[in-house]
């Protein structure tokens, strides 16, 4: 019952998590933040079993961090996503894969184009305006594909997360705690203020 | 339902002309019923005129494609020319075959033009690597039976580009139309001896 969110714009790319860590039927906090920034403007969000997750996102974190350093250059988002896509796929052919999906959010750092991939456990990866993962893919993509634009105003990003979040909340059995939402710009990243009871009028 | 074949769904056909050939695949990557992008082309460019198309589990059509913009790369660096269709069509065979107890949930299509006599060629491979040559068409992903059907009843020998494109294009929209598991538009590409045309079918988005 994890939640992955994320949608492009004209010159942002949103990314949106639930706050619930969850074992089995069991909160077991409701703080949690299931993103990692790889670099100044590329964000991942990530879900699937347990210790895999953070470990892979870390692993992934470090090397993307690395090459920064040793480059004094950042990756851009469609060569981390290529990156990433890369370890998972080799990871699956081996003795124990990795059983985590992604959301990869950046904003280029040379053309400020916005952009979204979408990777799952078997390392399928697909460049995409808008993207989900889990249960919020039946409840969400049908409600992005009628509202979605490509040259939304982060205002109407947001509008559209709410919207989302709504959506999930009247739907899914259990309580997800509400989003963790991160804005990536051309300026960097920065969370984005989330009120989950503010009421949604159909838009 | 869950054959590693069938789970993002996805259709190729290739075809041959008169002095041309044509390849051409659809767009749609799913996982089972739900449709995840509208924009995942299957065909690849290697070389002058030297094309590769990949159906079958997305993961695999990505590493595949991958290691075989590789392999050609070096190709094309050690002989320091480009790849003929017929070698790499055995440099897909043997490759596949590497992992023949642990394949490649792929069946890939490969279709260009000889660069010395200009003649077409396409040819199909199982998922590790059987060839299987052909004069008219090949077909390849969920919607072979449906294509099939299609290009028996509209291919015909010795077309030009116009005709080719045509049939190629109107074989592989009405094939997906019956398949649940690809569509969402198409890419097509039509071979010609010192010309490739890319053309983007929109395509029935339902």
């Amino acid at each position: 019952m994890e939640v992955l969110l994320g949608i492009t714009g004209k010159d942002f790319t949103l990314i949106a998590a639930s706050k619930a860590a969850m074992r089995g039927a069991t909160i077991l906090k409701v703080s949690d933040d299931k993103t990692r920034q790889l670099n100044k403007h590329t964000l991942m969000a990530f879900s699937g079993e347990a210790g895999d997750t953070v470990q892979f996102a870390e692993y992934i974190q470090a090397n993307a961090q690395l090459y920064s350093m040793r480059n004094e250059t950042d990756l851009s988002p469609s060569a981390l996503a290529n990156f990433v896509r890369g370890e998972l796929a080799s990871s699956l052919r081996s003795r124990k894969p990795y059983n985590v999906n992604l959301l990869l959010g950046g904003v280029d750092p040379i053309t400020h184009k916005p952009s979204l991939y979408w990777l799952d456990y078997l390392a399928s990866l697909a460049s995409v305006p808008y993207a989900a993962h889990g249960y919020a893919q039946y409840y969400c993509l049908s409600l992005l594909d009628k509202h979605h634009q490509p040259d939304i105003s982060l205002e109407r990003g947001m509008e559209l997360l709410r919207l989302c979040a709504d959506e999930l909340k009247r739907r899914l059995p259990i309580d997800f705690k509400g989003l963790v939402v991160k804005a990536v710009t051309k300026d960097g990243i920065e969370v984005m203020p989330f009120d989950e009871d503010e009421v949604v009028k159909g838009t | 339902m869950s054959s590693p074949f069938s789970i993002n769904g996805g259709a190729c056909v290739a075809m041959v002309g008169k002095d041309c050939v044509a390849i051409a695949c659809d767009l749609r990557l799913g996982l089972q019923a739900l449709t995840v992008s509208n924009n995942f082309p299957k065909v690849f460019q290697y070389g002058e005129n030297v094309f590769l198309g990949l159906t079958g589990l997305a993961t695999d059509v990505s590493t595949v494609s991958d290691l075989f913009r590789y392999k050609v790369n070096m190709y094309r660096l050690r002989e320091e020319r480009h790849i003929a269709p017929r070698t790499f069509a055995n440099l897909v065979s043997s490759s596949l075959y590497e992992r023949r107890f642990g394949p490649y949930f792929v069946s890939p299509v490969v279709a260009g033009l000889d660069p010395t006599t200009g003649a077409p060629f396409i040819c199909g491979f199982d998922s590790i690597g059987c060839i299987d040559f052909a004069k008219d068409f090949i077909v390849s992903g969920t919607a072979t039976e449906q294509l099939f059907g299609m290009c028996e009843s509209l291919w015909e020998p010795d077309m030009g580009p116009d005709a080719l494109f045509e049939t190629i294009s109107q074989s592989l929209l009405n094939a997906v139309d019956r398949d649940a598991l690809s569509g969402w538009g198409a890419h097509v590409y039509i071979i010609e001896k010192d010309k490739v045309t890319k053309r983007l079918l929109k395509g029935r988005q339902d």
